[in-house]
């Protein structure tokens, strides 16, 4: 792993990634499902909880790029789902085994819908990427159906399955994946100008262009990022389970919108870390085992992570109002010094 | 005159880590017009923030009617008979003005039914005594911001309100609806209502109030009827210092054509219009709010589209469609609204500043973070920007210094034409002539400086060429070489010329 560049950004990292909340309620939680649930800290469910939260994780990093120009991409699940399919039609289709082609249609297919859904945005002038996101998350899953008959579709060659599927001495790949992928966001964000400007256009849109950014290349990119990030997804839940399934990842993107929350990233735009997503995405992972060892059905986990969404974005609004608070004192102060 | 109205005895108001007000004490006279004069963070909005009950006072008392009274609530101040016509006004703008005026305190015919024809007959009354003969069933929204404002001075009068507060009332007007305003609160002084009369026109305060009160670091620092006080005097009371010269223009020599535009047409917001500006010098843009100057150099440097029209940069025809098109032409323009188009205000300083120039302090794929810190803390120490350090976020800074870093900002981007639209609009003084020093330093640096200002006596005194616009016409042109080279001439331009087409 690379150090954090230079001591400010440390800074700016703390800062942004307000407090320490999600670690302690991660730490919180830990303790509590490991007293209730005997096999919670068995190394195997440790294993499967960072395996299950690779999926999430990818995705919710893409998310956190949109959320941080102040967009959203609902499509997330559907998109993971699509790609999957096809590279699924692929082999059963068209007879494709060569693995190298299948992850490359995979995740050129995250990168096609991606693409959509920030021309659709960008290009059409839709007013929300809401309305945009909403539109294809329905498109994208009736393709998966269609594309697959609505019939799963397994016989994945190994390669294709190395990422999801492939443990280290019973640690997931999929997770060093992640670890990886997360940093190589957190210098793409902190230490490139376009991760500059993905910040500032969230920050204030109109600022931002009338300094010269191109605002709506960055807002596409951030959709193609999304999408990208949804075909590796897609790769690694493949992988995983041994099957393309037009019907799964429904939840994922509940799921990536509570990681990035949770870890500190405001709907406004502009706010947000990785470290935070990561901790954001392990904390909801942990409350879905958690709810599964407790013998809680998916439906159930819905309503908790729904709270836990809400729950999130209000301590999100409180603490938007406590640093206007701090603001409106720290401007009443400077304007006292200098009169 | 004579009769202490409202008094405010010793007020001290404390914010955490700040005095906001320091035994302050203002007394106000029945039926008089009393101006409060400040610079920006002088105390002024907390003054009157504690008059209409919204803040309650750490020390110090207020009487009305020569009885103590506290505050806990805005309601409770109302009832006192004190009213506040904020900058921002308070209408409904879907709602009629009889709604308006009732808004909060309907009246009900005895079957529970609102008796509509006693309020528009009262509106009618109310308005009348503001010498508006309005219908009372208008929309407020489509009223003039003058229209409207009469409305909130209304609805004061409705609430039986015997003092108003104006916070900066003309700020957003016309001159006839200033002119308007003025009379209006004239006719309400013989009635016997007192004003609160906060501006930041020296002007206005000579032309309307009958005593002037000025308040410097949360202080106040004299009261004097504004026949015994000159505006040199009113100023360095402001400031606490003599000013020797607000508008410190130097000698320019005008260089090559920087920029020419012609047929600049956006329907609805300008018309046909065309103009040169050159190196070295600072062109004027004057002419009255709505006049389309904004719109045009939007329209110029690309942020919104235009209809028609050519742009040439150092003569060569440029192709511009967005901002950064221009910046790439060397353009620079600095937006007149500062927190929704200037600054990220939830970022840093730092940030704020390296805004423009992100892909220029690349090294390699990545950014340079060590010159990044190095360009901020150069434009910080060259513009004199107050702040804790570069990552303070703009948003926490004074007007002044904000517009500090959006000057920053644009320095950096080493434009050779600078738009400044209305630069000095909301800071104090001191502030003001920083600004006026910058733009020097450009115009010596052979740049063309162009400035749009609604400040008649800053065009007089930094521009060298004044373009008078109208309707989104230009309507005419003044050079400083000229003998008619002031505010008359302009406004005559501004107003009186009517354009043959």
């Amino acid at each position: 792993m690379s150090k954090v560049k230079s001591n400010s950004s440390v800074n700016k990292l703390g800062k942004v990634f307000s407090g320490a909340g999600p670690v302690v309620a991660l730490i919180l939680l830990a303790v509590v499902l490991s007293i209730v649930s005997s096999s919670f800290l068995s190394f195997e469910n440790v294993a499967n909880i960072l395996k299950q939260t690779s999926v999430n994780s990818m995705i919710a990093i893409g998310m956190l790029v949109v959320l941080l120009t102040g967009g959203i991409d609902l499509s997330v699940g559907s998109m993971c789902a699509l790609a999957s399919c096809l590279m699924g039609v692929a082999l059963r289709n068209f007879g494709i085994k060569n693995s190298f082609l299948l992850i490359l249609i995979c995740i050129i297919s995250g990168l096609l819908g991606g693409l959509i859904n920030g021309l659709l945005y960008t290009g059409l002038d839709l007013p929300t990427p809401f309305i945009a996101t909403l539109g294809t998350m329905q498109i994208y899953r009736g393709l998966a159906q269609i594309v697959t008959k609505a019939s799963p579709i397994t016989g994945f060659p190994v390669g294709v399955k190395f990422l999801g599927a492939k443990t280290i001495a019973g640690f997931p790949v999929c997770f060093l994946a992640v670890v990886v992928v997360f940093v190589l966001f957190s210098v793409f964000l902190n230490s490139t100008a376009v991760g500059k400007k993905i910040y500032s256009v969230g920050g204030n849109k109109e600022a931002s262009r009338v300094s010269g950014i191109d605002v709506k290349r960055i807002e596409l990119l951030v959709y193609v990022i999304a999408g990208l990030m949804s075909g590796i997804a897609a790769l690694v839940l493949t992988g995983r389970v041994g099957t393309a399934l037009p019907t799964t990842g429904d939840t994922y993107a509940m799921d990536a919108i509570a990681s990035c929350v949770i870890g500190g990233a405001s709907f406004n735009g502009g706010k947000g870390t990785v470290l935070g997503t990561f901790i954001g995405a392990l904390l909801v992972q942990m409350i879905r085992n958690g709810l599964n060892l407790m013998g809680a059905q998916s439906d159930v986990q819905s309503v908790v992570i729904g709270i836990v969404v809400i729950g999130a974005v209000y301590m999100d609004v409180r603490r938007e109002k406590a640093s206007q608070k701090s603001k409106r004192q720290a401007q009443a102060k400077v304007h006292q010094d200098e009169a | 005159m004579g009769e202490v109205l409202v008094e405010l005895n010793q007020i001290t108001k404390y914010f955490p880590g700040v005095t906001a007000l320091d035994d302050m004490s203002l007394a106000l006279e029945k039926s008089e017009i009393h101006g409060l004069i400040g610079e920006n963070g002088a105390g002024k909005s907390t003054l009157i923030k504690v008059l209409t009950g919204m803040h309650k006072p750490d020390k110090g008392s207020i009487y009305k009617n020569q009885k103590e009274v506290v505050f806990r609530s805005p309601l409770d101040a109302r009832n006192q008979g004190i009213a506040c016509v904020y900058q921002e006004l308070n209408i409904v703008s879907d709602a009629s003005i009889v709604d308006n005026l009732f808004i909060g305190a309907m009246v009900k015919k005895k079957n529970g039914l609102l008796n509509k024809d006693f309020m528009r007959k009262r509106t009618r009354e109310v308005m009348e005594m503001l010498g508006q003969d309005v219908d009372p069933d208008m929309i407020c929204g489509n009223l003039g911001m003058g229209m409207q404002q009469m409305v909130e001075i209304g609805k004061a009068i409705q609430l039986e309100a015997d003092v108003i507060i104006l916070d900066e009332p003309s700020s957003s007007l016309g001159k006839k609806e200033v002119q308007n305003l003025f009379k209006t609160i004239a006719r309400l002084k013989e009635k016997g209502i007192t004003f609160l009369f906060v501006s930041h026109k020296l002007e206005e305060i000579f032309e309307l109030c009958d005593r002037v009160t000025v308040m410097r670091d949360s202080k106040h620092i004299v009261t004097k009827p504004t026949e015994e006080i000159t505006s040199d005097e009113l100023i360095s009371y402001m400031v606490g210092r003599p000013l020797s010269n607000l508008y410190p223009k130097e000698k320019t020599n005008r260089g090559d054509e920087a920029l020419r535009v012609s047929g600049m047409t956006h329907l609805g917001e300008y018309y046909d219009v065309g103009f040169t500006a050159y190196k070295g010098e600072i062109l004027g843009f004057s002419g009255l709010v709505g006049a389309g100057r904004t719109e045009l150099f939007q329209g110029i440097y690309g942020m919104k589209e235009k209809d028609q029209g050519e742009i040439y940069v150092g003569g060569k025809k440029a192709k511009i469609k967005s901002p950064k098109d221009a910046i790439a032409e060397k353009i620079a323009f600095l937006t007149e609204d500062r927190k929704s188009q200037g600054l990220i205000l939830e970022f840093p300083v730092r940030w704020n500043i390296g805004l423009v120039i992100l892909d220029y302090l690349k090294k390699g794929l990545f950014l340079n973070a060590k010159k990044w810190v190095e360009v901020s803390k150069a434009s910080i120490d060259r513009l004199h920007i107050k702040v804790s350090s570069d990552e303070q976020l703009a948003g926490q800074l004074s007007g002044g210094n904000q517009q500090k870093v959006v000057i920053g900002k644009w320095i950096n981007a080493n434009a050779d034409i600078y738009i400044f639209d209305e630069p000095t609009k909301g800071i104090d003084v001191g502030a003001k002539i920083e600004v006026y020093n910058v733009m020097n330093e450009l115009v010596r640096q052979n740049k063309c400086v162009i400035m749009i200002s609604s400040e008649l006596p800053e065009i007089i005194g930094m521009s060298d060429r004044v373009i008078i616009m109208r309707g989104g016409r230009i309507t005419g042109e003044i050079s400083r070489e000229e003998k008619a080279f002031d505010q008359e001439a302009i406004m005559a331009f501004a107003w009186e010329v009517k354009t043959d087409e």
